[in-house]
Formats: structure tokens, C-alpha cells, sequence
């Protein structure tokens, strides 16, 4: 016997996220649907809360339920710095490792020739604004070590070279504890010209 | 020693189901053409990183019942030097075809440099016989099989310069369809890439070719002549002179000038991707290419051999050899020293052919199998050598 709608549909619908299949949206459904007035009601509450009070900020683009988002508000913050991460997922990452005290710049990708996404598809000039506007004195380039990720940190460095702002990027390469002679060329090489003044 | 002790198939090419354990160093399979020989040894090559010994697509491996091919698995149970681990791989449950997964001990593997952290195969093939008469992609292919055995991380490096290479490519292409110039900023971003990857899968191949002719000249090859390998390309000989940087550098400089020529070839046109491999038949000074097709057969033989000795001295394990058709084509003076060689190198060979007599001389030294009719049969005549 097919399953009723509903279930089918909020099977399909979940099976879309991220993480999910078929087999464990399916999986989790079945849960819910035990107790349903414990787990589905309060869920759906909070999707439609979420839903309707989480915007982009309009400064750095993290998702929030305040605009400006709670970082950007936050007074301990230094102005100054500027953090550029690909998406909301690695800001997040970095605030958990409480490792910038910053703030941060969402681009929202980065350059692929392949995938189809050029400079106008990605927040480069509300970045240069702010920076013109607030200040900032040090732009920290956290792109991830992919070829996509390191084109697009040389592509930044060369738009933010007339701003004469400080541009860094994360040393990458050498992993804590590596000894020096067995790592290969490239990692080397990269861990060299990153290299910082001690 | 990296020993492959059983390999498992199901639904791969024609083997609809095989449970073979191998007890010996030497492993010889024969039987007649269409038998499978060869789809064994491709499973095989297949346990390792890459696409294996016939550069075939995951969704042409599966065997075919009707119209499509079914999902299949390999898996090989191994023992190394950190003791023993299982390797599968296949079709993904529930995925698509196309698409191949990996598992080590049961566990999902990420990435195929996992993989060539513990497994490394080369192997000769009858196609190879042309190696030196056709274009130098399947020259360069091999040089980078070879050094992927000593490096893990080289096919990665392969991998980054060639996407940054497609996207630059790309960039120069729609701008020159859209009668505008591509952003310079993007780029010289990619052109960075590809300097930084490029010199470093250069300095890789460099590392490896000079290694390996000292020692082919050292005489590892026994009755087998040395080659001597060379790269051609102006990357590789740029590292002679001078430090990697100046080289990176002195690489995106040159591409940032060739954009207009680029653009209007629809390729790059410079670089590492465009390499070749020279060998040459040391003891008579002439380039391999104008060698005999059975002098060609000796001078990879002789590679393949050093190779393994070498990345055994390195690594601590050789690659497995998977040596197709190889014996047949060498005389029996050659083909002695064949059998002398591998059973001397510290690395696992299997060995295919037709003529089961030819392989008589590797009795008490080698196990031996026939394969008929979708099944792998001891062979009476090579019995599971004593002592092994
Ligand atoms: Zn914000």
C-alpha cells in the first residue's frame, strides 16, 4: 500500500537538506510522526519563527535574527579587522574556535570558471565599501586551500591593493606537528611564502 | 612487503562471482584470450587509486545482464607493512554508476590519496607496446603512475593544475566569444594556481626520473638493458638552475604574456601539461622510439623493475606489478631473466599469458591459476610453492 501524502511529502521535502537521503529523512519522519505534539508542532514553530525573523546582515552578510547581525553590533569587536569567508557555515566555524576577534565578511562563494560564478556573483563590492567607509585596517583572507578558494583569495588581494589596507591570509600547510622534511613541495611552498615576521 | 592474499569479485567485466586467495609471491594466470586474464589484473589495479590498468570509466566495469551493467565489487584482503587491511570498491549502494566508492576496513575512504598512502600498482599491457609511437599524454600518464608510487599527494597536484588550467581555459574562451577581455585580476589568480601546482608535480616527475636513472645505471634491471629517462619540458629543466619560486614566478609571467595567443588557441599552450617523457636504450645510445618493438618491451620491463625497487627502498613496500601478456613477447634468455628479477625484487607480480608452457621455469617459485568458462582454477603444473 503507498504511504499517504503528507508523509510522502515531507519525506521528499526533507530528503532535499543537505545530509539527508531518502532512507534517513525517511528515518526521522517515522520518528516525529511517534509523538508528534512533542517533536513535529514545536518544529514547525520554530522553522516558521525562523523563517520569518533570520535575514542576511546587510554589513557581513552572516545570518541572523537581528540586522545588523549580533557580531557586527557587538561593541568588544575590532573594527578594524575584517575576516572574508566563503559562506555563513565557516564564519560560524571560526566563531565556535573563538579564534577573531573581528569582523567578519561573507562572499558567498567562490570564483569558478567551471560552475559559472564570476566576481558579480560574489559580495566583492560591498566589501570594498565598507572598507572605504569603516576604517578597516587588516583584511584576513580565510578561503578555503582549493583552487577555486586560493584563486579567489589572489583575485581580492589584487581589488584591495589600491585601498592600501593590510591583506593576510591563513598560513596553510604545515599541519600542527608536521615536521618540515616530509611534507611535499607545494605544502612547503605554501607554508614558506605565508610565512610570518616572529 | 605489500602482499595481496585474496581477491573478491562480484558482477565485475565477465567474472560473475570469485573468491581467489593468492599464497605466493608470484601469481601466474593463463588461459585463453576472452578468459578474463586481463579483467583480473584490471580489479586488481583497480584496488589502487586512479582508473585503473584500462583507464575505463566506474559504469563500464559492471557486468552486463541485458541492456545495463550490474553494480559490481572488488575487494582485496592485503597484508603491508602496518600489518593487514581490507580494500573494496565499486559501485556506491544506492548510488549512481558512474561513480565509484572506496572502503578500508569496512569504513568509507574521502579521498583517493588515502588510498595511495597504502596501495601502489604499475603495470605493462600490450597497449603499452605503442607507448613510444603514439602522442605523449599515455608517456606522460605513465611517468605520472610512476611517481604517484613514490608520492601519494602528486596525483592531488595533477588534479589542481589541471582544474585551474580548464578554468583558465574557460575564462579566456568566453571572453573571447563576448569580444572582451577576461578579468586579468581572476586570471593571474589561476595563473598562480596553476605556477604553484605546475612546479610542484614538475619537481615530483624531476625528482622521480633522477632517482630512477641512478638506479637503472646502478644495475638493478639484472639481464634487462638500462634506459635513461628525461623530461621534456621547459619546467622541469628551469628546476636545473634555479630555486621553485623563480621558477613560479618566472611561469606566471609567461602566462600572463601568452593570454592573447591562448585565447585564440582555445588551450594553453605552455606549460607542464604539454611534457613528454624521452627514454633512450642506455648501453646502445638510441632513443627508445626508434628500438625494436621486443627491445621497447625490454627497456619497460627494465623501468618497471627498477621502479619497483626503488619505491620499495622508499616507501617500504613495492607496488604491486601487474605485468599483462609481458613473458610471451620477451625470448627465453630475456624471459629467464624475468623470472630471476622477480623473484628476487622484494614486490608481488602477476604475470597473464596464453602459453602456459612458457612459465614452466617458474615452478617451485610462483602459484599458478587457469582461467576458463568464469571460474580460476589451480593449475596442476605450478603448485603453491613450499615454504611460502
Ligand atoms: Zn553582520
Amino acid at each position: 500500500m503507498p504511504a499517504p501524502d503528507p508523509i510522502e511529502h515531507l519525506i521528499g521535502l526533507l530528503a532535499r537538506l543537505p545530509g539527508y537521503g531518502r532512507r534517513s529523512a525517511r528515518r526521522a519522519v517515522l520518528k516525529m510522526l511517534m509523538r508528534p505534539e512533542e517533536a513535529m508542532l514545536p518544529l514547525a514553530a520554530a522553522l516558521r519563527d525562523a523563517a520569518a525573523a533570520v535575514r542576511p546582515c546587510r554589513l557581513c552578510r552572516n545570518l541572523d535574527d537581528q540586522d545588523p547581525c549580533h557580531i557586527c553590533r557587538d561593541p568588544q569587536r575590532d573594527r578594524s579587522v575584517i575576516c572574508v569567508v566563503e559562506g555563513v557555515a565557516e564564519l560560524w566555524a571560526l566563531e565556535r574556535a573563538h579564534a577573531h576577534r573581528g569582523l567578519y565578511h561573507v562572499l558567498g562563494g567562490t570564483l569558478s570558471a567551471l560552475g559559472g560564478v564570476g566576481p558579480e556573483d560574489l559580495a566583492v563590492q560591498p566589501l570594498l565599501a565598507r572598507i572605504a567607509e569603516q576604517g578597516v585596517e587588516e583584511v584576513i583572507l580565510a578561503l578555503p586551500a582549493t583552487v577555486e578558494g586560493a584563486t579567489t583569495a589572489h583575485f581580492l588581494s589584487d581589488r584591495l591593493q589600491p585601498s592600501g589596507v593590510r591583506v593576510t591570509r591563513l598560513a596553510q600547510g604545515v599541519p600542527i606537528g608536521g615536521a618540515l622534511d616530509v611534507l611535499d613541495e607545494g605544502t612547503l611552498a605554501a607554508a614558506l611564502k605565508a610565512r610570518r615576521a616572529v | 612487503m605489500l602482499r595481496l592474499t585474496r581477491l573478491m569479485l562480484r558482477d565485475f567485466r565477465n567474472w560473475p562471482a570469485l573468491t581467489v586467495p593468492f599464497r605466493a609471491q608470484l601469481a601466474v594466470i593463463t588461459g585463453e584470450n576472452g578468459a578474463g586474464k586481463t579483467n583480473l589484473l584490471e580489479a586488481i589495479s583497480l584496488l589502487g587509486p586512479g582508473r585503473g590498468l584500462r583507464g575505463a570509466r566506474a559504469a563500464e566495469l559492471g557486468r552486463r545482464a541485458g541492456e545495463a551493467p550490474l553494480p559490481w565489487a572488488a575487494a582485496g584482503r592485503f597484508e603491508g607493512p602496518w600489518g593487514g587491511f581490507d580494500l573494496g570498491s565499486g559501485t556506491p549502494e544506492g548510488g549512481p554508476p558512474e561513480r565509484r566508492s572506496f572502503r578500508l576496513d569496512g569504513a568509507p575512504l574521502r579521498t583517493q590519496a588515502e588510498l595511495a598512502e597504502r596501495v601502489a600498482a604499475v603495470w605493462l599491457t600490450p597497449q603499452m607496446d605503442r607507448l613510444f609511437q603514439d602522442g605523449a599524454g599515455d608517456r606522460r600518464r605513465f611517468l605520472d603512475r610512476l611517481v604517484w608510487a613514490l608520492e601519494p599527494h602528486h596525483a592531488r597536484e595533477v588534479a589542481a593544475y589541471e582544474n585551474a588550467m580548464a578554468q583558465r581555459n574557460r575564462l579566456l574562451l568566453q571572453a573571447r566569444r563576448e569580444g572582451r577581455a577576461a578579468d586579468p585580476a581572476w586570471l593571474a589568480g589561476l595563473e598562480d594556481a596553476m605556477a604553484r601546482h605546475g612546479v610542484a608535480l614538475s619537481a615530483a616527475r624531476r625528482g622521480l626520473i633522477a632517482r630512477l636513472n641512478a638506479a637503472l645505471a646502478g644495475g638493478v634491471t639484472g639481464g634487462f638493458p638500462a634506459a635513461r629517462l628525461a623530461l621534456s619540458c621547459p619546467v622541469a629543466a628551469a628546476l636545473d638552475g634555479s630555486p621553485a619560486l623563480a621558477v613560479e614566478d618566472g611561469l606566471r609571467a609567461d602566462w600572463a604574456a601568452s593570454r592573447a595567443r591562448d585565447a585564440a588557441a582555445g588551450a594553453t599552450l605552455s606549460g607542464p601539461h604539454r611534457a613528454d617523457l624521452l627514454m633512450t636504450h642506455a648501453p646502445k645510445e638510441i632513443p627508445a622510439a626508434l628500438c625494436s618493438t621486443g627491445e621497447q618491451k625490454a627497456l619497460l620491463v627494465a623501468v618497471v623493475l627498477a621502479h619497483a625497487a626503488l619505491i620499495a627502498a622508499a616507501r617500504g613496500f613495492a607496488p604491486l606489478l601487474l605485468l599483462d601478456e609481458v613473458a610471451a613477447h620477451l625470448d627465453a634468455e630475456r624471459r629467464e631473466a624475468l623470472f630471476a628479477a622477480l623473484a628476487a625484487l622484494p614486490a608481488q607480480a602477476f604475470l597473464t599469458g596464453t602459453d602456459a608452457a612458457v612459465f614452466r621455469p617458474l615452478r617451485g617459485l610462483a602459484e599458478g591459476f587457469l582461467a576458463r568458462g568464469g571460474e580460476l582454477v589451480p593449475d596442476g603444473d605450478l603448485p603453491v610453492p613450499e615454504g611460502r
